[in-house]
């Protein structure tokens, strides 16, 4: 079934909006409700209404941010069947399991216990209220997990097989598609970037009532505990970034080589700090992929491979082949691809036919071929290169915030315990004028892990053009632009009534 | 370990479940259609979305968890209804994305809009979402517009993307009976659930003039789905055919349901009586568990007794039964132990919300709670 591209544009796009725009609120309430429920703690162990204000304060802004999350998030799980209709039948029977735990595991309890954290103060124990401050946490958490298990299957499949009978994949090893490697980096790389990210929110916030001069003791206590969880959480964050590189290195060496620009592939990659693209650059030409660059020499193959001298191919190895190193060409995985294809439509009109022979003379081939069933579907070997500038850039912008983020929470602690923090003023003007840029760098993650594996929606097995739904282009077309319009007049009432709130203050409370 | 036919029902059940608890819980969607007519100053307004705002996140993520049980148990479905009757499904989701933002942000100061827009929101959501799911549910009975090829790869046949099915009267009263049902059971919600005479002596005179119509619509669709031809599919063969009564034989060939299903409506119609004569608190468990009985049996029987519960009006073969579209052996029986947790989650939710609950909500108690919406 062929599917116009318009379509598959306007699904892509559809989805990345609703994506981009569910990316904004998320992060933040992974990491505000641990800060919150530690907040909490210290309130319990100290029983000082101090920290019980704090405590109120962050919570009441979570609200407003929680609120818009679960506006953007209900859409991503119904957009796998109204857009994506395709894949929900080729790979439900894996890809549904993880959505369904998630809401069962995960969404009643936020939602029970949130009740509880905001209404309960007068209702429950102080110990009950506590414990429901930490499962709303701890809920946000397990929703994460067990979407970044979907995700992180759809990154590197595994466990499972292809049903000819049914035409879709099959689970067969639910294990392995929980302890999914690519999941688990995924996950862990994912959470402690929200926690980052909630550091910097309360870290800006605190900073400008410090700027301000006003709710100091309260601004002091809370950019302490920011800035601690947000260090942690930072060496965490590079930690698992490591491991998630590894794991793109080792399944996806495509969406690598455009991560950074690599072409042309080499021993001892090296990964380029700093750089411009040359716009001009095509696949398979000779002409230098960088206007300007600085390299930090053998530090590609030392994060993808762990091995500071070990080859990493480029684009044209994995779009032409390359024989030394075994690589197969985008080419001929297509012909391998294709005879999967024919084997499969093939079978299934023998069956019908009932011709048992030709049959399992059809199932064999398909069998023998289908590990690269997603490039029979392809048109162009340059299709199975992502775009290579977005990739680049966004991986690029990523990393280098995140390093900046972890100085700022050194710096942040040193002069905290100096006790000399509300003295230096540019410090607390970074500190909050690096909030944006948290976002940003979120963002750019996202688009790194989506934006960099095109254009399989499932890995090698399905691209994109293969796993939209099968309605008219118009459609797709009216609802990307509702949603654009309504999640930015959403958007816009949210940061007006955050910006009010933090400006009436703790007090005002 | 069980039978895949075993799983396959048993996967039904609970996603009837599942559609029926959200049902009983859309009595929050009632109420926020009733802000103006039980309310009549301010602080009673507020009382009202206070007490509805703090069950909301449960009415929307049984809708969310009913959508993820479909797509881990029968992904076929997901794929043919969601991905083909493109424009309700979008609808749908509008209207609920509107309703989330609406509690927190509708008192809030700068909140670029104002109030009576959030207010606005969320009626939408309580009339225009409940009558979609309503039509939604309503083609598992009469049909919808689809043809599946040999590769279970769907497509719809109409370029109405689902809105057609506005034009088939039973869709439309099936949709309309969910609206009066959750304004019947949010007056009986909030007879339990606030404590102010002047909201509650306006409740009786609410639940009367909603419960006539549902009365007589429930009535109407009860009796069209037991005389309507069904349709069964045949497991060897693979054949859907056509049967005169479907509904009727199946409660005929297994008695206990109907006598469970008129146990169920005996509940619903008990609590409203509880309600409209002596203003009970307690009207709203007898209703309510009526009304979750009631649904759950309704959905169940399409799939049981070989019954189709999708039926393809484009293409009858291509009608989908528990049987031809769930999920794999393995992945239902992994989701089947899953789904042992599902008794441990009512269980917190129930104990939470009677500990929540245990006092009713008052103007008092709205203005001096520091976090109120």
């Amino acid at each position: 079934m062929e599917h116009t591209d318009i379509l598959v544009d306007y699904s892509r796009a559809q989805f990345a909006l609703t994506a981009l725009y569910h990316w904004i609120f998320v992060p933040l309430t992974l990491g505000l409700t641990f800060i919150i429920a530690l907040m909490e703690t210290i309130y319990y162990k100290t029983k000082d209404d101090k920290y019980k204000t704090i405590t109120k304060f962050w919570m009441g802004l979570l609200a407003i941010n929680f609120a818009i999350g679960l506006a953007t998030g209900i859409i991503m799980e119904f957009e796998f069947g109204t857009n994506w209709s395709n894949y929900s039948w080729i790979v439900g029977d894996i890809f549904g399991a993880p959505l369904a735990i998630e809401g069962l595991m995960a969404f009643f309890m936020e939602s029970t216990f949130f009740a509880v954290m905001f209404f309960g103060w007068d209702k429950v124990s102080k110990k009950a209220h506590l414990t429901s401050t930490w499962l709303v946490a701890i809920g946000s958490n397990l929703s994460a997990l067990w979407i970044l298990i979907a995700n992180g299957w759809m990154q590197h499949p595994v466990g499972m097989s292809f049903n000819p009978d049914t035409a879709r994949n099959e689970m067969e090893n639910f294990w392995e598609v929980i302890f999914n490697p690519n999941a688990v980096s995924k996950f862990l790389h994912t959470i402690s970037s929200g926690y980052v990210l909630a550091s910097l929110f309360v870290i800006s916030i605190s900073a400008w009532y410090l700027l301000k001069k006003r709710d100091t003791a309260f601004a002091k206590k809370s950019i302490v505990i920011a800035a601690s969880f947000g260090l942690i959480s930072s060496i965490l964050m590079l930690s698992t970034g490591d491991e998630s590189a590894h794991q793109v290195a080792l399944n996806q060496p495509m969406k690598l080589a455009a991560m950074e620009g690599l072409y042309k592939g080499e021993d001892r990659a090296g990964i380029v700090a700093f750089g411009l693209l040359e716009s001009e650059k095509e696949i398979g030409d000779d002409k230098d992929p960088f206007k300007f660059m600085f390299e930090i020499p053998g530090a590609l193959s030392f994060l993808g491979y762990h091995d500071i001298n070990a080859f990493v191919p480029g684009i044209d190895d994995l779009v032409f082949g390359n024989k030394e190193h075994n690589i197969l060409s985008v080419k001929e995985k297509m012909v391998i691809g294709k005879k999967a294809v024919t084997a499969l439509t093939d079978y299934k009109k023998y069956k019908k036919d009932g011709d048992t022979i030709a049959m399992n003379e059809a199932l064999k081939i398909f069998k023998a071929n289908n590990h690269y069933m997603g490039y029979g579907y392809l048109k162009d070997p340059k299709d199975a290169v992502p775009n290579v500038a977005l990739s680049f850039y966004s991986f690029h912008i990523m990393v280098g915030a995140g390093s900046w983020f972890l100085i700022l929470f050194i710096l942040i602690l040193y002069f905290s315990m100096k006790n000399e923090l509300a003295s230096k003023i540019w410090l607390l003007r970074l500190g909050v004028i690096t909030l944006p840029l948290g976002y940003v760098a979120q963002e750019c993650g996202w688009i790194v892990a989506e934006a960099g594996r095109q254009p399989w929606a499932i890995q090698d097995l399905l691209p994109v053009g293969m796993a939209t739904s099968n309605v008219a282009a118009t459609s797709v077309m009216i609802t990307f632009w509702l949603f654009a319009i309504l999640f930015t007049t959403l958007l816009i009432a949210e940061i007006k009534i955050m910006l009010t709130q933090i400006k009436i203050g703790p007090e005002g409370h | 370990m069980f039978e895949l036919i075993t799983l396959q029902q048993y996967w039904w059940l609970l996603v009837s479940v599942l559609g029926a608890l959200f049902v009983f819980m859309t009595f929050v969607q009632g109420g926020q259609t009733l802000l103006y007519t039980l309310a009549k100053t301010e602080d009673e307004r507020d009382v009202l979305v206070n007490s509805l705002g703090r069950k909301w996140e449960l009415t929307f993520s049984a809708l969310v968890m009913f959508g993820g049980a479909l797509f881990a148990a029968f992904p076929l479905f997901y794929a043919v209804s969601f991905g083909g009757a493109y424009y309700v499904w979008m609808a749908i989701l509008f209207c609920f994305i509107i309703q989330a933002v609406s509690y927190e942000y509708r008192k809030k100061p700068n909140n670029v809009y104002g109030q009576r827009f959030y207010e606005i929101l969320l009626y939408l959501n309580g009339t225009v979402g409940i009558f979609l799911i309503g039509v939604a549910l309503a083609t598992l009975y009469s049909g919808a517009n689809f043809e599946v090829n040999d590769m279970n790869l769907s497509h719809w046949t109409t370029q109405t993307y689902g809105l057609e099915a506005l034009l088939n009267p039973f869709n439309l009263a099936f949709g309309a009976m969910l609206v009066f049902l959750s304004r019947v059971q949010a007056g009986l919600y909030f007879l339990n659930s606030v404590d102010e005479i002047t909201i509650t002596s306006r409740v009786k005179k609410v639940v009367q003039y909603n419960f006539i119509p549902f009365l007589i619509l429930f009535l109407y669709i009860f009796v069209t789905i037991l005389f309507q031809t069904g349709y069964v599919y045949d497991s060897t063969t693979h054949i859907v055919t056509a049967e005169s009564m479907k509904f009727l034989n199946t409660f005929l060939a297994h008695p206990s349901l109907l006598l469970i299903i008129l146990a169920g409506i005996g509940s619903l119609l008990y609590g409203v009586y509880l309600g409209l004569i002596k203003e009970d608190s307690k009207a709203i468990w007898f209703t309510g568990l009526g009304t979750i009985v009631t649904v759950t049996i309704l959905l169940f029987v399409l799939g049981i007794h070989n019954s189709v519960y999708y039926p393809s009006l484009a293409d009858l073969q291509s009608s989908l039964s528990i049987e031809n579209s769930s999920g794999s052996h393995y992945t239902l029986s992994v989701m089947s132990v899953v789904s042992l947790l599902v008794p441990i989650v009512l269980g917190y939710i129930v104990y939470i919300w009677r500990s929540m609950d245990a006092t009713k909500i008052t103007i008092d108690e709205v203005k001096s709670d520091s976090h109120h919406y």
